[in-house]
């Protein structure tokens, strides 16, 4: 009995650990700026307001933000998606020398150190007048959100079964026609979690993005918030909504499509 | 028709089907390079020849907009003797070490909670989505707010438990507890799903075997789980240690630019300082070398078993 209780005890912490802290931003994010200064603080919010998200979304440089954000993550997972889902087909079905290479080769990509880059690609956009465009930020997202989506599409393609295309096959496909005719349309929950994973990881990028893009009209809202914090220092309840507000879109993915998320990210890192 | 071919016609019909089969060998072969080549190709142009010329810049006297001369390893002593990266080194260091031997016993927790809990599994599992959600940089933002000493929720506390006086923003020391702090509350739940997978593949029965022989928790724990989670853990590790070693977003936003790491020291020499160009370069080719020993140690770990090739 002593066992259950402490037990569930620890459950409620767990949770507790990890909500908390958001909805006390989220309070800060709606209360007057007289309450925010209150000490002690106030538990619970006394006034409800909703002036600091008024004020946020009335910063263009943060609706820009937002639009960039979606713009790049959007884009970055489409071409993940495309370039990935292409290399996870062979990768995972058919049979040519060098596919263990190819797969150590893309996967070690996710535990390479973007820094170790930073410099030679700075120049290289520099050179070919890419500095502060869509097209370097969006190239690079796309580069480092394929080892995830080559995983988890491989991990599914594996799944399927092979009696599908050798049936299209014999019935005189080629192997890129057994692909698109037979795979893609099957692979549709697997696309969904890749897409999902990339686009977080494109959403969350900020060493890339705040390398390379300069100013506003082009930064993801993750580079524009914190400039936007050191100009309106003062506004904490600005920065506490905008916080709320870019993080929001992604909880409710995580929310909808927590099964997928979790099967996705451990994909095959299981099997170790 | 006679039932039985002639022995010649038999041959010809196998030698056609030989060479259809290998013409669809070929045909196979050349559609998988064409298809993974569009992604290695930028994999390549984008990830590793950079990685070269990063060496190139290391040994040469470079500034972001020209490269001189071939100046050897002295890059390489410059960052050693520049105080800023040997903090920045140490910083990256321990924030590293503290946060990932922390965030592995947390984890191991969450993942055994998850584990057990069947009513509250969802609800558990969706409620530590949400912090690994987080940009980094946007839970950076946010913790500064709570941190602030004037309208600070975690400064009010610190201060009425009389653990602190001064404001956290401003003392390098305090700033770096707490970014482990904030780290270990964003990445926890990652190292958690992953450990949880792991779990889910030790069998039930043998638990139930021990459960049988009367193991205590504690038993099972160290005896059982453990040994066979160990593959997951050095997985989850190898992640994990990797990405805190490159810590940047963190550091940069919620710091205000005070904690130094090794990224942000590369950071600066691209974007801020000059000087730091050539040295930074030098810097960043250590981070790529000691993140391939690091993870070659885990791999060592991991047995000879090769990684990502299930196949």
């Amino acid at each position: 009995m002593r066992a259950r209780i402490a037990f569930h005890a620890t459950c409620a912490l767990i949770a507790l650990a990890a909500l908390v802290p958001v909805l006390w931003v989220l309070k800060m994010s709606l209360i007057t700026r007289g309450e925010l200064f209150a000490s002690p603080p106030t538990l619970l919010p006394k006034h409800l307001t909703f002036s600091h998200y008024d004020t946020i979304f009335g910063d263009p440089d943060f609706r820009r933000g937002v639009l960039n954000s979606v713009l790049i993550a959007g884009t970055t997972t489409l071409a993940a998606l495309l370039l990935g889902g292409l290399a996870a087909y062979p990768l995972a079905r058919l049979r040519f020398r060098g596919r263990t290479f190819l797969m150590t080769g893309i996967l070690a990509l996710a535990f390479f150190p973007t820094v170790a880059i930073l410099a030679p690609l700075f120049v290289e956009f520099r050179d070919l007048r890419l500095l502060n465009s869509f097209v370097a930020i969006i190239l690079v997202d796309t580069v480092f959100a394929l080892p995830l989506t080559v995983w988890i599409l491989t991990a599914f393609f594996r799944q399927l079964p092979p009696d599908l295309e050798d049936a299209a096959k014999v019935d005189g496909a080629t192997t890129l026609q057994a692909f698109r005719m037979v795979i893609v349309p099957l692979a549709a929950p697997g696309v969904v979690t890749a897409g999902i994973l990339s686009f977080i990881f494109a959403w969350n990028e900020f060493l890339f993005a705040n390398t390379f893009l300069f100013d506003p009209a082009h930064q993801p809202v993750t580079v524009v918030i914190p400039n936007f914090a050191t100009q309106h220092t003062i506004d904490y309840g600005a920065q506490a909504a905008a916080a709320i507000a870019v993080t929001v879109p992604l909880a409710l993915l995580v929310l909808v499509f927590q099964r997928r998320i979790v099967s996705g990210l451990t994909a095959g890192a299981v099997k170790g | 028709m006679s039932a039985v071919a002639p022995a010649s016609a038999v041959s010809a019909r196998r030698r056609r089907r030989g060479r259809r089969a290998t013409s669809r060998r070929a045909d196979e072969v050349r559609t998988a390079f064409a298809m993974v080549s569009p992604a290695v190709t930028l994999i390549v142009l984008v990830a590793f020849l950079p990685v070269l010329y990063t060496i190139y810049l290391s040994l040469h006297q470079a500034t972001v907009s020209h490269t001189g001369g071939f100046v050897g390893l002295d890059n390489y002593s410059a960052a050693l003797r520049d105080p800023v990266f040997t903090e920045a080194l140490a910083n990256t260091t321990i924030f590293t070490v503290v946060s990932v031997s922390i965030e592995l016993v947390l984890g191991l927790v969450v993942a055994l909670a998850i584990n057990e809990a069947f009513r509250a599994r969802g609800l558990l599992r969706a409620s530590v989505l949400v912090p690994w959600a987080f940009p980094v940089a946007i839970s950076a933002l946010m913790w500064r707010l709570m941190l602030q000493d004037q309208v600070g929720i975690v400064t009010y506390l610190a201060q009425t438990l009389h653990l602190t006086n001064n404001p956290i923003l401003s003392d390098r020391t305090a700033l770096m507890i707490c970014a482990i702090g904030v780290d270990v509350w964003k990445t926890t739940p990652f190292m958690a799903l992953l450990l949880l997978a792991g779990l889910q593949t030790i069998s039930r029965e043998v638990i139930e075997a021990a459960l049988v022989d009367g193991a205590t928790f504690v038993q099972r724990l160290f005896r059982i789980t453990l040994p066979l989670l160990k593959p997951a853990i050095l997985v989850a590790l190898l992640f994990r240690t990797l990405d805190a070693w490159s810590v940047y977003d963190l550091f940069w936003v919620m710091s205000d630019r005070r904690l130094e790491s090794l990224s942000t020291y590369v950071y600066e020499g691209v974007r801020v300082s000059q000087l730091q160009f050539s040295t930074g370069a030098a810097a960043a080719v250590m981070v790529f070398l000691s993140s391939i020993a690091i993870a070659l140690v885990y791999i060592k770990g991991l047995g000879a078993r090769a990684f990502g090739d299930e196949g």
